[in-house]
């Protein structure tokens, strides 16, 4: 963190200043790779804490506005640890200090308060925000209730709460069933509630940015072709889309970008497109908004989404940055590979696509060229029918996974016509399945099949010990994924909840 | 009946409130120490050269190349050092050291003008090491015999002749992980030097005095020269009782070179790696029962995991050897106690404080022995409680044992115990994928320091001319709700409205010589010190109300901030008005409190005696569903019944209460602390140093269903208005969530498998264990003797390791200034070192 003796050069470049709880700020004199939550912090918005520093916790989290469409705007919960602050350039930012006051708290933060949701409270400010943007969203709906206390949906609010919204927040203190409560027990906003108010107009379009401060250049192109001319003379710059990889580098490992390069508002990387053929999504739309787009028209990702990190993180993180990252134990290529995906590369030279398969070519390698970027994935149609995605990880909520499988299979009279069985966290790359797949296709779909699949499946790929998980795990976990899936078939809810 | 425990009609205490500071919280308002350094002008930043050996020597430091970085200031080493170079209070830990004992042990602190220039300075000193030999794991260092501190003996009867007399006898052992306190704010301080010379550090301690006095001993300074100020902590769970001091001190002498403010913060990772942590155990034991499944006898050997240091060491372990009762009456007892040197961070105070590790090993025990014995798991629990009479093997007479069984019928019937268990049975039957376990434990937890000596408080309340109250205490507030509750005691025994009352941030120059907050006994002696300050105000002011009203003074009353005759409220005095009247009649309107805990005697050479106020109890019942492709489960429904006297504050006990259970169960079942154990350059690094790889509970880990109940008319006599303390006994509540899930995993197997579950119990442990379960079923003549398991039965056992003939018992140099010997405790503190007195190796011993 910087404090004000940090005397930074006088930062060039162009910046509109953004607006903090109302009142407009200049981020002239920011460094390049500052972190929106230091800087708010250095102002003195001490709400928002580093618990830390790598999108684990929440207690950085505040709200954004960002489009719901063309005309609306939706308050979205964001790590602030992670994104930079010259990100956040011509945005509109709300921090708990700003939804409230002790003598005028908010909703959420009165119900917070009077049912026991702070104990040391270091944790309060970052739900409080998660908690508003959950409260604010405008689809959100009261729910009908189970009469017995054991079979209801323990993941909504009577109130059309969605708790995963506050997935991405941890307290060490009060076992959660508070704050539980404060979200299940808020109303609904008031129109005249100004930030109910600010929905019904168009969030801050994205602002073109350059910052250039001794730590290195910010650029935010306004444009693709503008994005790929910079990009062509700076290859080496760092692309960063929701920076929920890159702000972990940034923080955790000391790295700095001499050039970061801005993609997440490209209008180009920010499409979903459904033909007959194919489904292409934009490489720069958050997680949380593509889930929203396909509205469950694809229903791998759907069964994905809710396993992948956090609402906080799905608010950011992005697919181009998933697959730019190339971890082989990112979630998203295992789906994609199951679902055949290829990826739009574009460079100034144009674009060219890619079959996912053989997009990576080694631990965190890939076919892509300096100076080119991921524009789109292609989802082929029609889909698979039976569908799953196994993450195996010790937490259920926002955990990384030690392994990941994901499932396309299609049955036809009994038999498998076709299986795509995409893998992580078993090889240095996101891998096919290609032995268990042969194992199955042309075979009937009967427990005979799928057990002798399932000691296949077993060997695939060399799983590593670690702290995650030991390799004997890993390869035992392989082995038992497609018994489950034959033995709980077209069960989202339940293999959300089991995995 | 007590007076300080009585409690008057219509109280604030008992009232349930919200946390005194939850609206600053939900604001982002509260201030936290790292908050303040936005608003400190000219402040430099610190951050650490952590060494990359898990031992090591330091041949050379070369700190020149750090002063190249732009912005870099100074770089604090040892020679910079005036007083001490030590952060400990047992005189074994440098500072900064010249022997490197951790993975990350840092050897020296970069100052610079921004954290970003004090990263860099950092990266760019130069270290030479040479590297040593390092013992990683408890086993390890148990095979080298490497221990360090005192090896306390505990024994009541005769463990042979409780194992003659047993029909069934079973050995074991059991090793089990520690716990990272993860309070979400780390590390910090922020020092500067007042006027005067006066040193001011704000620090996130829980114990403000012992970090005064090591950043005065650090500094070659008196106490009275430095004055240690805590506003709040997010979380501290005792990972801020002993951590803090040394961090406090680098600032502080940062502070006292550069002659600006100099503020430290650890990242994460810097916390997790390089401060203290819970102790895991390692244990061995053999253990005895009747025909009935009565306990006759258990023979056990606990070994905590120290890490390089003693710190806490050995009144978390004297503690963890005073719970492995538990609940149980167990005739003929021996238990011996080690502490493992290892090169990890010094292991220390976790909430139960070695209390938890204590209660695991039998809840281990009993959990694996029931299906052997064919006696279902609850009813052996249930067979062996304490009656009235009993005593412990420390020889203190267990009071109230009724109230574990109230509590524990009372969560028999309200979680329907009996219709719940044959429901997990039906459904065990009816799926072969998934299955259910349902289990229930109790909890038995001492209260008070086992060190005598720690057991007093003080306050100070000052009462303004406007009747405005403002109090002072020496407990710190670290989310638990403790001024909260001052703040009810105070207005309950003035008799005022909760916001006539207000409390100021805790500080060594207003209240001296503090215990830490810890132990769970922070409401107990503060409270006790706040209710004594204001009690003589009242006293005070009854003459002066006496006077106005013309009654006799012992009949006036204070309620609601009038005051009146007992009987006629209709005349009545205003509070704000009767203090005025006072201040002109030159009545002093403020006092210092002060509370000792009476009947406390403990000895701990011996390990006998008395060292607890009171018992608190608690009974959990915990249903769990695993999932038997990949060992994942759902905690389905929670129903908890626990007794904490009459609650001085239902919320926040509540609160606790929760709280607790589901840190026990983040410890039992998902925090995974792994240190790299192989041979390559990074031994002993902490692998999971991070909130990415080591898991916190989060909201999927919270029981779908979770009904918390105070146990009623539980009045504790003797204690501030009847309560009890409440911060640490629920965490144990969370045995239940692994006895169900031992449970749930046996029913993968055939009736009567006994199953060995790792703690903690990840569902890669789960998957394990419901594997070994369902190989049982392969085998099933074999099954008392599970392949890869270290539970035998039979014969007189397996006799677990006794200490050696030059084990020294635990006799703290403290206990000895208390009982007199101050000449013989002289000499031992001149061996430790001479330029100490006795008040520093108090802090030794809890
Ligand atoms: C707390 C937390 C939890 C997480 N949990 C999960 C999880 O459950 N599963 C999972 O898979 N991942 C997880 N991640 C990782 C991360 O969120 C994902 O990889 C995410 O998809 C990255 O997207 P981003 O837009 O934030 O990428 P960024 O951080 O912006 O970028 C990541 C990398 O990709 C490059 N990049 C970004 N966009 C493009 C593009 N269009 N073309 C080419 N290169 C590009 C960047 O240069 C950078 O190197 C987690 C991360 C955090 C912090
Ligand atoms: S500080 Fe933990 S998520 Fe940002
Ligand atoms: S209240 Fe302390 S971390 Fe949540």
């Amino acid at each position: 963190m910087t404090s004000q003796l940090d005397r930074p050069a006088p930062t060039e470049g162009s910046t509109g200043g953004l607006i903090v709880n109302g009142a407009p700020c200049t981020l002239l004199g920011i460094r390049a790779n500052a972190t929106a939550l230091d800087w708010l912090r250095d102002r003195g918005l001490t709400g928002a804490k580093e618990g830390c520093a790598e999108g684990e916790c929440g207690a950085c989290a505040v709200l954004v506005a960002r489009p719901d469409g063309d005309d609306r705007t939706r308050w979205t919960a964001i790590n602030a640890c992670l994104v930079p602050a010259a990100s956040l350039d011509g945005q509109e930012i709300v921090t708990a200090e700003g939804l409230g006051s002790p003598t005028a708290l908010h909703p959420t933060q009165y119900e917070m308060a009077v049912r026991g949701g702070s104990q040391c409270g270091y944790c309060t400010p970052g739900f409080v925000c998660s908690m508003a943007a959950e409260y604010y969203r405008a689809d959100r709906v009261a729910a009908e209730i189970a009469p017995d206390e054991q079979e209801r949906d323990h993941e909504h609010g009577p109130n059309g709460f969605d708790l995963h919204a506050l997935s991405g927040n941890l307290c060490r203190c009060t076992g959660y069933r508070p704050i539980r409560d404060a979200a299940y027990a808020l109303g609904h906003p008031d129109p005249a509630d100004p930030l109910a108010e600010r929905l019904t107009r168009p969030a801050p379009p994205p602002q073109r940015t350059h910052v250039a401060a001794p730590d290195g250049e910010f650029n935010r192109p306004a444009t693709l072709p503008e994005a790929l001319a910079l990009l062509a003379e700076h290859p080496d710059a760092v692309l960063v889309a929701g920076s929920t990889d890159w702000g972990v580098e940034v923080n955790i490992r000391g790295t700095r970008a001499a050039h970061a390069l801005a993609i997440d508002r490209l209008p180009e990387l920010r499409t979903v497109e459904v033909d007959d053929t194919v489904i292409e999504l934009g490489a720069a739309l958050s997680l949380s908004e593509i889930e929203r787009l396909l509205a469950g028209r694809v229903p791998l990702l759907a069964a994905l989404f809710p396993q992948f990190a956090s609402r906080l993180i799905r608010n950011g993180a992005t697919l181009g940055g998933n697959l730019g990252t190339g971890s082989p134990i990112g979630d998203a290529p295992p789906a994609l590979l199951a679902l055949e995906a290829s990826v739009v590369l574009a460079s100034v030279a144009g674009d060219r696509e890619v079959p996912l398969a053989d997009y990576f070519t080694g631990y965190r390698q890939s076919v892509r060229h300096p100076g080119e970027l991921i524009r789109a994935i292609r989802i082929p149609l029609p889909l698979a029918g039976i569908t799953a995605f196994h993450k195996i990880a010790k937490r259920r909520f926002d955990d990384i996974s030690s392994v990941a499988i994901a499932y396309a299979v299609d049955v036809t009279d009994g038999v498998v016509t076709r299986a795509r069985i995409g893998l992580g966290g078993v090889a240095a790359t996101p891998l096919r399945a290609i032995a268990t797949e042969a194992a199955l296709e042309g075979r009937p779909w009967d427990r005979a099949t799928v057990q002798e699949a399932a000691a296949v499946l077993r060997r695939e790929g060399t799983p590593l010990d670690d702290h995650r998980a030991s390799a004997a795990y890993r390869s035992a976990m392989l082995g038992t994924s497609l018994l489950k899936l034959y033995a709980q078939p077209a069960d989202p809810g339940r293999q959300e909840a089991d995995a | 009946m007590s007076t300080l425990s009585d409690r008057p009609r219509n109280s604030v205490v008992g009232e349930a409130v919200p946390h005194e500071s939850a609206a600053l919280h939900v604001t982002g308002r509260a201030l936290y120490t790292d908050d303040l350094v936005s608003r400190t002008r000219d402040v430099l930043h610190a951050f650490p050269v952590q060494a990359p050996h898990a031992h090591a020597l330091v041949t050379r430091l070369d700190v020149t190349p750090a002063h190249a970085v732009p912005g870099v200031v100074r770089v604090l080493t040892a020679d910079d050092v005036p007083g001490v170079n030590d952060a400990g209070v047992k005189h074994d830990e440098p500072l900064f050291p010249s022997e490197v004992m951790f993975y990350g042990h840092a050897v020296c602190w970069v100052l610079a003008e921004s954290l970003e220039a004090a990263r860099l300075g950092a990266s760019a000193v130069v270290v030479d090491y040479e590297p040593l030999p390092s013992l990683v794991t408890v086993t390890d260092a148990i095979a080298v015999a490497s221990f360090q501190g005192a090896q306390p003996h505990l024994e009541r009867g005769d463990v042979e002749a409780g194992l003659d007399r047993s029909t069934h006898v079973f050995s074991g052992d059991f090793e089990f992980a520690g716990q990272e306190h993860f309070y979400l704010e780390t590390h910090a301080a922020l020092a500067l030097v007042d006027e005067n010379e006066q040193i001011f550090v704000q620090s996130r301690t829980q114990h403000p005095s012992e970090t005064q006095e090591i950043v005065a001993h650090v500094l070659g300074l008196a106490s009275h020269e430095v004055t240690v100020q805590c506003l709040r902590m997010g979380g501290g769970f005792g990972g801020k009782e002993m951590q803090p001091h040394g961090f406090a001190a680098i600032a502080a002498l940062g502070a006292t070179l550069t002659g600006r403010p100099v503020r430290l913060r650890l990242t994460r990772n810097h916390d997790m790696t390089m401060t203290g942590k819970r102790h895991g155990f390692h244990a061995t034991w053999r253990v005895g029962f009747d025909g009935d499944g009565r306990l006759q006898a258990l023979d056990a050997t606990l070994t905590a995991d120290g890490g390089w240091s003693l710190d806490l060491s050995e009144p978390v372990l004297a503690r963890a050897l005073c719970h492995i009762d538990n609940a149980y009456w167990i005739p003929d007892v021996r238990v011996n106690g080690r502490i493992a040197r290892t090169h990890k961070t010094s292991q220390t105070a976790f909430r139960g404080f070695g209390g938890p590790q204590g209660m695991l090993v039998i809840e281990d025990v009993l959990g694996r022995c029931a299906p052997l014995l064919g006696i279902a798991a609850a009813d052996l629990r249930r067979r062996n409680f304490y009656s009235a009479g009993q005593a412990t093997p420390y020889g203190q007479p267990v009071r109230h044992p009724e109230r574990v069984v109230t509590a524990w019928d009372q969560v028999l019937t309200t979680s329907d115990f009996a219709a719940r268990t044959a429901e997990v049975t039906a459904f065990n039957l009816a799926h072969e994928d998934s299955k259910r376990g349902l289990a229930i434990t109790p909890v038995k937890f001492g209260i008070s320091f086992n060190l005598t000596a720690f057991n007093q408080a003080g306050a100070l309340v000052h009462v303004y001319k406007d009747g405005s109250v403002l109090i002072n205490h020496g407990g710190t507030e670290m989310g638990q709700g403790l001024h909260t509750k001052m703040l009810q005691v105070a207005a309950t025994t003035l008799g005022v409205p909760l916001p006539t009352v207000r409390l100021a941030p805790t500080r060594t120059d207003k209240v001296p010589n503090t215990s830490a907050t810890a132990a769970s006994s922070g409401a107990d002696l503060n409270g006790g010190a706040v209710k004594n300050a204001c009690d003589q105000i009242i006293e005070r002011l009854r003459t002066v109300a006496g006077g106005r009203l013309g009654i006799n003074p012992a009949d006036v009353r204070f309620e609601g901030g009038q005051v009146h005759g007992v009987g006629d409220p209709s005349a009545c005095i205003p509070w704000a008005e009767l203090v005025r009247q006072a201040y002109f009649q030159r009545v002093q309107l403020w006092a210092a409190g002060y509370y000792r805990t009476e009947g406390l005697h403990w000895d701990s050479s011996l390990m006998q005696g008395e060292p607890f106020k009171y018992f608190s109890y608690g009974v959990a019942a915990t249903e769990v569903e695993v999932d038997g492709f990949t060992g994942a489960y759902r905690t389905r429904r929670v129903d908890i019944v626990h007794d904490v006297g009459e609650s001085l504050s239902p919320l926040v006990d509540i609160g606790q209460i929760e709280g607790g259970f589901v840190q026990g169960a983040g410890w039992l079942t998902l925090e995974d602390l792994r240190w790299d154990t192989g041979d390559g350059p990074t031994r002993g690094r902490l692998a999971t140093q991070a909130a990415s790889t080591y898991k916190l509970p989060s909201f999927s880990e919270m029981p779908e269903v979770f009904h918390v109940s105070l146990l009623q008319d539980a009045h504790e006599d003797g204690v501030v208005y009847g309560s009890k303390a409440v911060g640490e006994p629920p965490l144990m509540l969370a045995f239940s969530v692994r006895e169900a899930l031992r449970q749930a995993a046996a029913a993968f197997g055939p009736p009567g498998t006994s199953v060995d579950l790792a703690s903690p119990a990840t569902p890669e442990a789960v998957y394990w264990a419901l594997e070994g379960a369902r190989a049982a079923g392969t085998k099933a003549e074999h099954r008392h003797l599970v392949e890869g398991s270290h539970l035998v039965e039979g014969g007189h056992g397996i006799v677990p390791a006794q200490p050696g003939p030059d084990a020294h018992a635990l006799h703290p140099i403290s206990e000895r200034w208390a009982n007199g010997e101050a000449a013989d405790a002289g000499a031992a503190g001149a061996v430790d070192d001479e330029s100490t007195g006795p008040g520093e190796h108090v802090g030794a011993h809890r």
